[in-house]
């Protein structure tokens, strides 16, 4: 029991150190080590593991991580798999973070922060498209045809609303899934 | 400036319970509440921060509850902003791995989801108008051009992250050539 626990906190430390860019990116490094190597899941279990992964909140690197780990080996092996999921990167960040603060007074620290900016604001963008897409179309491949008119027009009333007068998120995402049950 | 350490967690922990869809949907409820709301840290220095946890490895929600928690409350807060953006995904997995074959096949489940959906997508289009507007007054074709670029590699050219933040990381420093060329032109 201690070395499935063990080995399964080894397999995400692995994961968490190589999945640079996170979420979808984590999916077949997961695969790879967790079924290819180990043989620990059937590929349709790990697949219905994503769609529950995708359906609860959080990060889906973490909550896949949280599943295998706890299919595996139980609760202590949900811990195992999410603390080394998250360990490199919480540390990582953090020698980041202190090598721009030692470096606070150099102009070229701090061109290279704008830039990272600016690369992380492309990304956000990217990530909106694939959100409006999830929510706007009933299907994977959007087209006209299977455009969901109703969607569109919560997200309009919903977008005014936190745009103009700072509707909370939260009450916004709720009322959404509110609405969803009648559609 | 040092903030309530319990407020770090329950801020965290009520933002990741809502947050369906993906950890940059964290990003604009963060911004809302320690940005907007509390002004315990502004525009520049949350995006900072956002850079920073988006150039190490792993869930860009996690990176950035340490580097914010660190931030504003050292290395306890750092402890307690990730517990906080783990601890609902976490419960919430652990709970739902019991019955989860029902929920896949729930009809109400999923009408919620796609209703949720919705909420995350109006959310997060919203940020997206914001943070063009605060890019737009650094009055720089380079960096506003960089964003574009990014976009473009990441959303159509499926390149690799990590690529795409070098690139950035190098070319935005390239900047500094010219200006310092001026500078010793006047003189």
């Amino acid at each position: 029991m201690f070395s499935t626990v063990f080995s399964l906190f080894m397999c995400f430390l692995q994961v968490g150190l190589f999945s640079i860019g996170g979420g979808y990116a984590t999916i077949p490094l997961i695969r790879q080590i967790i079924i290819d190597n180990h043989g620990w899941l059937t590929l349709s279990e790990f697949t219905n593991m994503i769609t529950i992964s995708q359906m609860t909140p959080g990060p889906l690197a973490i909550n896949l991580a949280t599943f295998v780990g706890k299919k595996i080996g139980g609760i202590g092996g949900s811990i195992a798999a999410t603390t080394g999921g998250v360990l490199f990167g919480i540390i990582i960040s953090l020698l980041i973070y202190k090598c721009f603060n030692k470096f606070k007074e150099s102009r070229v620290a701090a061109e290279v922060l704008k830039g990272l900016r600016s690369a992380t604001s492309g990304l956000i963008a990217s990530a909106c498209v694939m959100v409006v897409v999830m929510a706007f179309f009933k299907s994977q491949t959007p087209s006209l045809a299977n455009l969901d008119i109703f969607s569109v027009i919560i997200f309009a009333i919903l977008l005014f609303c936190v745009q103009k007068f700072k509707l909370n998120m939260i009450l916004a995402i709720f009322i959404a899934g509110i609405a969803g049950l009648f559609i | 400036m040092r903030v309530p350490k319990l407020f770090l967690f329950k801020t965290f922990f009520l933002i990741s319970t809502f947050c369906f869809g993906g950890g940059y949907v964290i990003i604009p409820l963060i911004r809302r509440e320690l940005v907007e709301k509390h002004h315990f840290l502004d525009e520049c220095e949350l995006m900072d921060l956002y850079a920073m946890a988006q150039s190490a490895p792993g869930a860009i929600a996690v990176n950035s509850s340490a580097l914010i928690g660190y931030k504003l409350g050292g290395k306890s807060g750092a402890l307690l902003c990730c517990l906080g953006t783990i601890l609902p995904p976490f419960i919430a997995i652990s709970v739902v791995a019991y019955f989860y074959t029902a929920v896949l096949h729930s009809v109400i489940v999923n009408k919620l989801l796609a209703g949720m959906a919705i909420g995350v997508a109006a959310v997060m289009i919203s940020f997206m108008l914001d943070l063009i507007k605060i890019v737009w007054k650094e009055k720089c074709a380079l960096l506003l051009s960089l964003i574009v670029v990014s976009f473009v590699a990441a959303e159509f050219f499926k390149i690799n992250v990590a690529l795409i933040l070098i690139f950035s990381a190098i070319v935005a420093p390239i900047r500094l050539l010219w200006i310092k060329k001026e500078d010793t032109g006047d003189v």
